[in-house]
């Protein structure tokens, strides 16, 4: 009982299900026939992956549940040096031809070879006999963007590991390969660390059945980077630290009502030196859980309010010669904060408020766009690229603020590089991520909420700025829709429709 | 009404008796009841139950006795929600006692025994216990409804059946079955195989068989569930078209038909015969006394590039009013519902063209915000008709942020009119629309958002009128699904003690 609306009925694309949709592709109409007796994965002579590149081990394994082969599929992967295969910098670039008997993959590096894998999988289709068919195609193929990420909130909600997992998989699926942890925040903090062990003893929903060990933490990185995927832990102060405070006393600043604490406490307290020992220890262990070059520092919607009430705080802002301008305090903080992380060898992002209050920072670090409408998005995208920085961009993809019908449409249309700039302002842009905040979001919706909205972001981080053919994108998301579908994986309908495997969970 | 009476005989006699005695009146409201039931006191006066003894049984003097197919499956079914994760061999020993569930019907008992379900929780040691209650309790409104639509997605039986195990947490009693639309025809007609064979998306993959149409109807009954199906026409039929043709209208481009077609043809004489047809066997597999007819958004375009549809318009004395060609229809097909003894609830839209149809009829109100629909609800009680309200229900309509409150608040009676009118709301529906739903999302999407309309369908207003009350029971109400297996999304940042193990 709906407003009549214009159906879209999903149609075949000429790419097939190809998501996202590579650089270049050409697909004939000459078809093969695979199947499941003799299908097999090689390493090529000249390959220097081999069967010790755990990566590609791992792989054919998990493959052999999406494809099989009559032909042999020959990877070649070529230059890898020494130890390449598992060091982590990304250059998937990748060259798949399919073809008969052979089809090969040529990969400079072992992350190209994982996508290639990917989009190989999704060349593969049934005919109406239930034989599967791939057709003879040629793909070059290479993302616009190196940054292409999600940021999952296990503060707001405890997230198990399963349905971290499960994420981790389906990011693979749509090539996207960071994923930004959002691991501790306001409401609880689940992150059992090894030097204080308080913080989640005290701060976590449970102190054991709401929490991620080390085994934990290890399991999601180890996971991620068999699928190429980078894990950016964010721990994010001043602000967002309420959860903090019950393991660590005189971390938070005590709030005050007229000359008496109030009993509440407010943001990190910037003017003890507690505060900053805390900070060496806790970063330098964050710094040897998490591999990955950088660390998600955070700094975004300080409220000064506490702050302004503390008479400690008070006479330091007087000492420090800062009048009442409470934002050079929070510099002061982040400035200290950044330098201590410097020391870990570590590399930093930061929310854009950080880079909007004037904090001096280092050359590299990646500011992330996150605010404003699509006009202040836009011009925050030229200020800090301007300023030499790279950036991120969030803003457009909150994929939190659901609404009703077709929402992907407008993540799928919104350009990071859509400012106005110079061509080295613009390469700056090193990529997004789209965003599943956790205040309404747990176990039991992330996947449909995420899914298949996100592959929307996916293909923008990915396929060419040209690529903007909004029915051409709807008959293949369609399409990826449903083989995500039969990969297991709850991603909720774009519109009216079916897939001939439905999802069989309740 | 439900009363739980503890006396502490520590007798050899180690068993929990469900007997029949009628009681009185309460003072506080009982926390963790959802719907918060009509009259209800507790004390913190804790009674221990031991898993290993605990058992329902039928009182002496009670008309229902062991054979009674609902409670014999009811029991069996609440004692694994009472005590989840159970394993016999636990050793408990615990003083006996007794509790008692007085109910007229033996829906009342289903509904009693979920509410006595709800009242018993552990403690950190896993212990079960119940607290001394009195409750006497009743519904609202009669007709406390959910609709699904099994058009736009199939959704898996399995998808159904959750859904009803769902709708009775929550006291739901109508399971309003849209099942088919537009874009596919999943029943399998007995009569018209082709429907279903040329119409749903897969002929074999995605149907219900009448099997399945049975078993939905078992498990519902089971559940205090009617189970109301709706052949929604003459618009919204694209799919019956695949299968019946000559059924739909076809459209015309200038002088010649363009291929399309449109609503149910309303001309000929071999569509009533179809209907009628089709209706008696869907009267036949669906014991309810009501049939859901729809009615709704009829688009008059292709009826009017149609030349015989022009010239019976005329033969008719219609006009170019094409109202009254689907008055027309509508009258028709209320009538052939009549002679199969099925009563006839359509949309409002049938109400709102003017159209004559019999007194018992029922209106489902679905159209506009609050201003549009109480004067919807005036004008139709006003004329003596039922209604249902489903306007301010169709939580199809995601929005980010609380939305459940906006359910909550909702005042079915809050319109002008008589006593007498007001009489004639008999409830209440929550929409699931498929548009962009199937069983990927329908759970969280479901629930528990739907469980706020619950309450406001139940419960008295005036006790239940404080969102910032409700939130907290409804947060809890909401891990209690969780624990019984439903996929319930959160409402707000917190936890529950078990939380969710899918994905």
């Amino acid at each position: 009982c709906m407003r009549n609306q214009v159906e879209l009925v999903a149609q075949s694309s000429r790419y097939g299900s190809l998501w996202p949709l590579p650089q270049k592709v050409q697909l004939s109409d000459v078809s093969f026939k695979l199947t499941t007796s003799s299908f097999r994965i090689v390493d090529a002579k000249e390959s220097s992956a081999g069967p010790s590149c755990k990566h590609l081990t791992f792989l054919n394994f998990s493959c052999h549940c999406v494809i099989f082969s009559t032909s042999t599929f020959v990877l070649w992967a070529t230059s890898f040096e020494g130890n390449e295969c598992d060091a982590f910098r990304d250059q998937p670039t990748h060259e798949l031809t399919v073809n008969q008997p052979f089809a090969v993959l040529k990969a400079p590096k072992v992350w190209g070879a994982l996508h290639g894998l990917e989009t190989f999988s999704q060349l593969v289709y049934k005919d109406e006999f239930g034989t599967k068919n791939i057709n003879q195609t040629t793909i070059s193929d290479f993302p616009r963007f190196a940054h292409r990420g999600i940021l999952l909130d296990s503060s707001r909600h405890f997230l198990p590991i399963k349905v971290i997992l499960a994420n981790l998989e389906t990011m693979a699926m749509n090539k996207f390969n960071v994923f930004h942890w959002h691991i501790v925040d306001d409401q609880s903090f689940p992150y059992l660390s090894r030097t204080f062990p308080q913080l989640s003893q005290k701060g976590a929903y449970h102190p054991y059945t709401h929490v991620y060990t080390p085994a934990d933490v290890k399991m999601v990185i180890e996971f991620a980077r068999l699928r190429g995927i980078r894990v950016v832990p964010e721990y994010d102060t001043p602000g967002h630290t309420q959860s903090w405070g019950k393991g660590q006393a005189d971390l938070l600043t005590p709030c005050y009502a007229g000359s008496k604490p109030s009993g509440a406490f407010g943001p990190v307290n910037p003017i003890l030196n507690t505060t900053y020992d805390f900070m060496t220890q806790f970063f330098k262990e964050i710094s040897t859980v998490f591999p990955d070059a950088y660390i998600h520092l955070g700094g975004d919607e300080v409220d000064f309010t506490c702050w302004k009430s503390n008479p400690d705080i008070q006479k330091f802002m007087e000492q420090q010669g800062f009048g009442q301008d409470y934002s050079k305090l929070e510099s002061f903080y982040i400035q200290k904060l950044l330098n201590i992380v410097s020391t870990t060898n570590k590399g930093y992002m930061i929310w854009q408020e950080v880079f909007d209050n004037g904090v001096k920072l280092k050359p590299d670090t990646v500011i992330h766009v996150w605010k404003g409408n699509a006009q202040q998005y836009k011009n925050e995208m030229a200020n800090v690229t301007s300023s030499g920085y790279q950036t991120l961009l969030s803003t457009p993809w909150y994929l939190n603020r659901i609404s009703y019908g077709q929402d992907w449409q407008g993540f799928y249309k919104a350009d990071p590089q859509d400012f106005k700039g110079t061509e080295e302002q613009k390469k700056l842009v090193i990529g997004g991520e789209a965003c599943l905040w956790g205040e309404y979001v747990d176990a039991t919706n992330l996947t449909p909420r995420l899914w298949p909205r996100a592959s929307a972001v996916a293909e923008r981080l990915w396929s060419a700025k040209d690529v903007t053919d909004i029915s051409d994108a709807f008959n293949r998301l369609s399409a990826h829709r449903c083989r995500m579908v039969e990969r297991d994986i709850p991603a909720e309908p774009l519109f009216s429709s079916y897939c001939p495997h439905e999802y069989k969970g309740v | 009404s439900i009363r739980i009476i503890k006396k502490y005989t520590c007798l050899n006699m180690n068993y929990l008796l469900l007997i029949m005695i009628h009681i009185g009146v309460g003072l506080h409201a009982v926390g963790g009841v959802w719907p918060m039931p009509q009259i209800s006191a507790s004390s913190p006066e804790q009674y221990p139950l031991n898993p290993e003894a605990f058992y329902f049984e039928y009182g002496r003097q009670s008309e229902a006795q062991p054979g009674c197919s609902v409670l014999d499956a009811a029991f069996k079914r609440y004692f694994s929600l009472i005590f989840p994760d159970y394993f016999p061999g636990d050793n408990l020993s615990v003083c006996a006692g007794q509790a008692s569930l007085k109910a007229e019907t033996v829906w009342g008992a289903l509904r009693g025994l979920e509410t006595f379900s709800q009242l018993v929780y552990q403690d950190d040691f896993g212990s079960f216990f119940v607290n001394k209650t009195d409750i006497e309790d009743f519904p609202r409104f009669q007709f406390r409804g959910i609709l699904l639509d099994t058009s736009r997605h199939y959704l898996p039986v399995q998808a159904i059946l959750k859904t009803l195990d769902a709708m009775a947490y929550s006291k739901f009693n109508v399971f309003h079955w849209h099942i088919v639309d537009d874009p596919s025809f999943p029943y399998q007609s007995q009569t018209f195989p082709d429907l279903s064979a040329k119409g749903a998306f897969h002929p074999m993959t995605h149907i219900y068989t009448q099997t399945d149409v049975q078993r939905v109807i078992s498990y519902a009954r089971l559940r205090g569930i009617r189970v109301l199906p709706e052949f929604d026409s003459p618009g919204h039929t694209q799919s019956w078209g695949k299968g019946q043709s000559d059924l739909l209208t076809p459209c015309y481009k200038g002088g010649t038909p363009s291929g399309a077609f449109g609503p149910v043809n309303p001309t000929l004489p071999s569509t009533y015969q179809f209907i009628a047809r089709l209706f008696k066997e869907v009267s036949s597999v669906f014991p309810d006394s009501y049939i859901h007819l729809g009615g709704d958004e009829v688009n008059f375009f292709c009826w009017k590039s149609n030349p015989d549809v022009r010239a019976f318009m005329q033969k008719m004395g219609f006009g170019t009013d094409f109202t009254k060609l689907e008055a027309f229809y509508m009258e028709s097909i209320v009538n052939i519902t009549s002679t199969l003894n099925k009563t006839a609830i359509v949309w409002q839209d049938v109400f709102d063209y003017h159209e004559r149809i019999p007194e018992d009829t029922v209106l489902h109100i679905w159209k506009g915000v609050p201003y549009d629909y109480t004067k919807e609800l005036s004008r139709i009680t006003k004329a003596g008709k039922r209604v249902v309200l489903a306007a301010p229900w169709y939580i199809n309509h995601i929005a980010y942020g609380q939305d459940w409150r906006k359910s909550y608040t909702v005042q079915p009676l809050n319109f002008s009119g008589t006593e007498e009118q007001k009489k004639l709301v008999i409830g209440g529906e929550v929409c699931m629309w498929g548009e962009y739903v199937d069983a990927t999302n329908l759970t969280p999407r479901l629930w528990p958002r739907a469980s706020a309309a619950a309450e406001r369908l139940w419960s008295d207003e005036k006790q239940t009128s404080s969102v910032e009350k409700a939130f907290p029971r409804l947060q809890d109400f909401r891990c209690k699904l969780l624990r019984r297996g439903i996929q319930a999304e959160p409402l707000y940042v917190g936890h529950c003690r078990h939380e969710y193990q899918g994905i």
